[in-house]
């Protein structure tokens, strides 16, 4: 009988290896999933139970972590909760992390990232509590504030860059909310306020800066139209085009008209700066035919639209149909039709612009650092794409200018300072008053600041809104602040 | 008396009690541990419960060295270990419940650990020979069979958590089919070795496998019909999977014919997925094992499995992860609360040492000389490496979950007797194996007779 009892012996180590096989899957191939599956109340206590980082800016703390008496050791706290509420985020129990760098920089926070493994390790040997990481961030909290005062209870957004890093100095979005109310330990009060933020018409808790519903650009796009026609070397800012009072457009009958039903110069003709400064439709509607789709989406998409991008929380990426026909195309070169940008996005165009036509990412995390202020990393400002040869970029700011000079942005003029701009109404449902935009930089020359500004509706100004009244002083606003004036 | 002392076979004994030190000494260190973690403190009860352990297992040591000085020298090191670490998990999730020493779990444990070891010593010290149980072979089917329907009876037998695997008398609970699994291994060892002969030899052969006769068959069907009735109204596959792998494996053993096994199997996948098709808690059991996180279920092996993940590699270490989170952490998914706390590692460290244990079983069944006792070893050890394997599987999704324990692990009296007894059992067996052939106790034999032999591990 020996013979099958060895047998057997094989039979046990084959069921025993399942076991370890098995355990092994679990505990080391899935352990990353499963412990980020919602829902794993152990890695929410985990989480709590230690000292999450702080969000700081400008070495200020706008969500930090104090210590409790209850089971959940730490309680998240938003000093200003409403001003940075579109860039913290919340820190909820019931609702983890989410909306803003508190989600987006979870495992930074919490201090579970690969990236603080040495740390940890040490904070073991040592016998240390571990603490997550804080982050400091790029944020310039005068244009915060300013941008948020500005925009005041209108809908709408504002991002301001610096043009040279690609920095986030002010990221704003309204309506706003606190998100003290969701870290709070009272989970029948959280499950409320959660409840009625979610129901509200007005969507609080959508970044409209990043991730709102896309916008229509309206005449700010005319920036991009008036880059490829640039680029595409047919045209220079002197170029004589056509700019009657409505344009006829291949395939349809229905032409596309200027706003006040006039033609844009004298013989319905006028120059390429002329045609921006007063944002003239039919000329940049004859302009885009001239172009071409491909030119035109080409152009778009070396400005950054249709990127993914994660700054770090995730941007809606813009987008243009790339298969446009002809009256499509027109519609497009304007700003309207298919074209769906978000604030960030036109930002980033003006910085382009301003940046000798090199986009740069957009970030708004300037450094990683220990809970004992050691650096733990520090990202670089890093190049994007570049948009627009030297000379493009020159020429445009050159036309830009004028804009705000004697076109239709002269609410964004700053005194003393050359402020480069272009204003934008997007038309975007019937029977709604279409969106103000207002885009632009300061100074002209060296800018140090980039700013898109979108109020919903026209905000309070209703039907009567352009960008240049309503959507320009915001700029203003935040142009000054990081200007220091 | 010979005066060659080279030739003398060693007992081991020393072996066992260095072994046993460092068993409590692991147990006391994890104790420590525990406390260490939970409170920062030392425990102050740890010189009592250390002593204690220490004598309890001191004590059965003790008994080895008058009654069974041949006996294998690992397992009862291995059975203190893993009854020590039970213990030590089941109070720290005391902690972690807020129980106090008085009203928590490891002091039931530990008390039915106590009477589990008397019980152990009870049966070593009763039956000098393994061959007396074969006596008893047909007894031994009455008491099992008996076992097995009490559950069923109504007004003593109790469902838990679905599975009517219980019997309460008054204020105890038990699980006879943990003592029923002993009862039938003695019955399977008697009254194969009367009939292999019949089985192996008669038979046709077709395509390669030797089938054996219709009228042989009888036994493995009744087996097999037995197991159904546990699977489909006692709701539990563990111990219908235990009870049938138990006879097959005794079966092949005694008859040392691969068409048993696939008989076996054939009959048992068939009739499970008979019974997955008719009865709806063993479809529910089938839906939890292929997708433990759908909604509407229980989340019982969701939340076993994350907390083998929040374990990781290395463990949160003892009493600093979160078992507690998990239903039944102390039971039948104590391994899931060891796999968080001491990690992958230490999981594997445990498994070894049931394998480790089944593996001296096994050892001791090659070493043994009558066809009974290898065959009671082979079943013996065979039903734990089966036992750790439906449970284990059950929680890592290796099988559905079923209702079993762990064996010395888990919390329950019902298991830590069985299983005390069953190694209690392959302590004599394994007396009988290591024990010279001339022996004084035993009265000399013919020379001729086979030595102890000598086994290499492949």
């Amino acid at each position: 009988m020996n013979a099958p009892i060895r047998r057997m012996s094989v039979v046990v180590a084959l069921l025993f290896t399942a076991l370890l096989i098995s355990s092994t899957f679990i505990q080391v191939v899935q352990a990353k999933s499963l412990q980020e599956r919602p829902g794993n109340r152990r890695t929410l206590l985990a989480n709590y139970a230690r000292e999450r980082g702080q969000i700081l800016v400008d070495g200020r703390p706008v969500a930090k972590s104090t210590a409790t008496k209850d089971e959940l050791k730490w309680l998240r706290t938003y000093p200003q909760g409403e001003l940075y509420a579109h860039v913290t985020g919340f820190y909820s129990f019931t609702y983890g992390a989410g909306g803003g760098i508190e989600g987006a920089e979870d495992s930074l926070l919490s201090g579970a990232s690969d990236k603080l493994f040495y740390r940890r390790v040490s904070d073991i040997l040592t016998g240390k509590d571990q603490t997550g990481a804080s982050l400091e961030l790029t944020l310039n909290p005068k244009a915060q504030a300013a941008a948020d005062k500005a925009l005041g209870n209108q809908r709408g957004a504002v991002v301001a860059l610096d043009p040279s890093t690609g920095e986030i100095l002010a990221l704003v979005s309204h309506p706003t909310y606190d998100p003290s109310v969701l870290s709070s330990h009272n989970t029948t009060k959280v499950t409320t306020a959660w409840k009625k933020l979610n129901a509200d018409q007005a969507r609080p808790m959508v970044d409209r800066a990043i991730a709102g519903n896309l916008y229509p650009p309206g005449s700010t796009f005319k920036i991009v139209t008036s880059a490829a026609a640039l680029e595409s070397g047919k045209f220079t800012e002197e170029s004589r085009i056509p700019g009657p009072a409505t344009l006829k457009l291949p395939q349809t009958s229905t032409p596309l008209p200027n706003d006040d039903r006039q033609p844009c110069g004298p013989d319905g003709k006028t120059s390429l700066t002329h045609a921006l400064e007063i944002s003239c439709n039919t000329a940049f509607g004859w302009l885009g035919l001239q172009l071409g789709a491909k030119d035109l989406v080409d152009q778009a998409s070396k400005f950054g639209i249709g990127d993914r991008l994660a700054i770090p929380m995730t941007v809606t990426p813009s987008t243009i149909p790339s298969n446009l026909d002809p009256p499509s195309l027109a519609q497009s070169a304007i700003g309207q039709r298919d074209v769906r940008v978000t604030p960030l996005q036109v930002a980033m165009i003006s910085a382009a612009v301003a940046n000798r036509g090199v986009v740069m990412m957009p970030h708004l995390v300037k450094k990683v650092t220990s809970s004992e202020l050691e650096v733990l990393d520090e990202p670089e400002p890093r190049e994007l794409s570049h948009a627009v040869s030297t000379d493009t970029a020159t020429a445009l700011t050159r036309m830009m200018q004028k804009v705000v000079e004697s076109g239709t942005g002269t609410a964004a003029q700053i005194p003393g300072i050359d402020v480069a701009g272009k204003t934008g109404t997007a038309q975007h449902a019937v029977g709604q008053a279409p969106h103000a935009w207002f885009t632009g930089f300061a100074p002209a020359v060296d800018a140090k600041v980039a700013v898109a500004v979108v109020v919903e509706d026209g905000g309070n100004a209703g039907n009567e809104a352009v960008g240049g009244r309503v959507a320009a002083p915001i700029a203003k606003a935040v142009m000054e602040a990081v200007l220091g004036r | 008396m010979t005066t060659i002392s080279s030739f003398a076979p060693k007992t081991r004994r020393n072996v066992e009690l260095a072994l046993l030190l460092l068993a409590v000494g692991i147990v006391v260190l994890a104790y420590v541990d525990v406390s260490l973690s939970v409170s920062g403190t030392f425990p102050p009860d740890l010189a009592t419960h250390g002593a204690g352990l220490l004598a309890i297992s001191l004590a059965f040591h003790l008994l080895l060295r008058w009654r069974a000085a041949y006996a294998d020298p690992l397992l009862l090191p291995i059975v203190t270990l893993l009854n020590g670490l039970g213990l030590v998990m089941i109070h720290r999730l005391d902690l972690a419940h807020g129980r106090t020493l008085a009203e928590g779990l490891a002091l039931k444990q530990l008390t039915w650990s106590a009477l589990a070891v008397a019980i152990a010593a009870a049966v070593l010290f009763l039956v000098r020979d393994h061959r007396t149980l074969r006596r008893y072979t047909f007894t031994a089917a009455v008491v099992a069979f008996l076992l097995l329907v009490l559950p069923l009876v109504p007004g003593i037998g109790r469902s838990v958590y679905g599975s009517r695997i219980w019997i309460g008398l008054g204020p105890f609970t038990f699980q006879p089919g943990e003592v029923a699994k002993i009862a039938l291994a003695v019955f399977f060892a008697g009254y194969l070795v009367q009939t292999r002969d019949a089985l192996s030899l008669a038979g046709r052969k077709i395509v390669g496998l030797t089938l054996p006769r219709a009228r042989d068959l009888g036994p493995i069907l009744v087996a097999w019909v037995l197991s159904l009735l546990v699977l489909v109204f006692e709701t539990d596959l563990g111990s219908s999977l235990l009870l049938f792998g138990l006879f097959v494996c005794m079966l092949y053993v005694a008859t040392e014919r691969i068409s048993w096994i696939a008989i076996g199997l054939a009959l048992f996948s068939a009739g499970a997925y008979l019974a997955f098709l008719v009865f709806g808690h063993v479809q529910a059991r089938v839906h939890l094992w292929l997708d433990p996180f759908a909604p509407g279920q229980s989340d019982q092996i969701a939340k076993g499995l994350m907390g083998m993940a929040a374990g990781g590699l290395l463990g949160t270490g003892l009493g600093r992860g979160r078992p507690d989170l998990t239903y039944f952490a102390e039971s039948d998914f104590i391994v899931p609360s060891f796999g968080e706390e001491i990690g992958l590692v230490g999981l594997f460290a445990l498994l070894m040492l049931y394998v480790l244990l089944v593996e001296r079983g096994l050892r001791t069944a090659l070493g043994v000389r009558d066809g009974f006792g290898k065959l009671l070893a082979t079943g013996l050890a065979f039903s734990v490496a089966l036992q750790c394997f439906v449970v284990v599987g059950g929680v890592t999704r290796v099988i559905p979950l079923t209702g079993l324990t762990m064996p010395f692990l888990s919390y329950g009296g019902s298991s830590l007797l069985a299983n005390w007894s069953l190694v209690a059992i392959l302590l004599r067996i394994s007396d009988q194996a290591r024990r010279p052939v001339i022996d004084p106790v035993q009265g000399a034999r013919s020379p001729g007779e086979a030595k102890t032999e000598l086994v290499s591990m492949r």
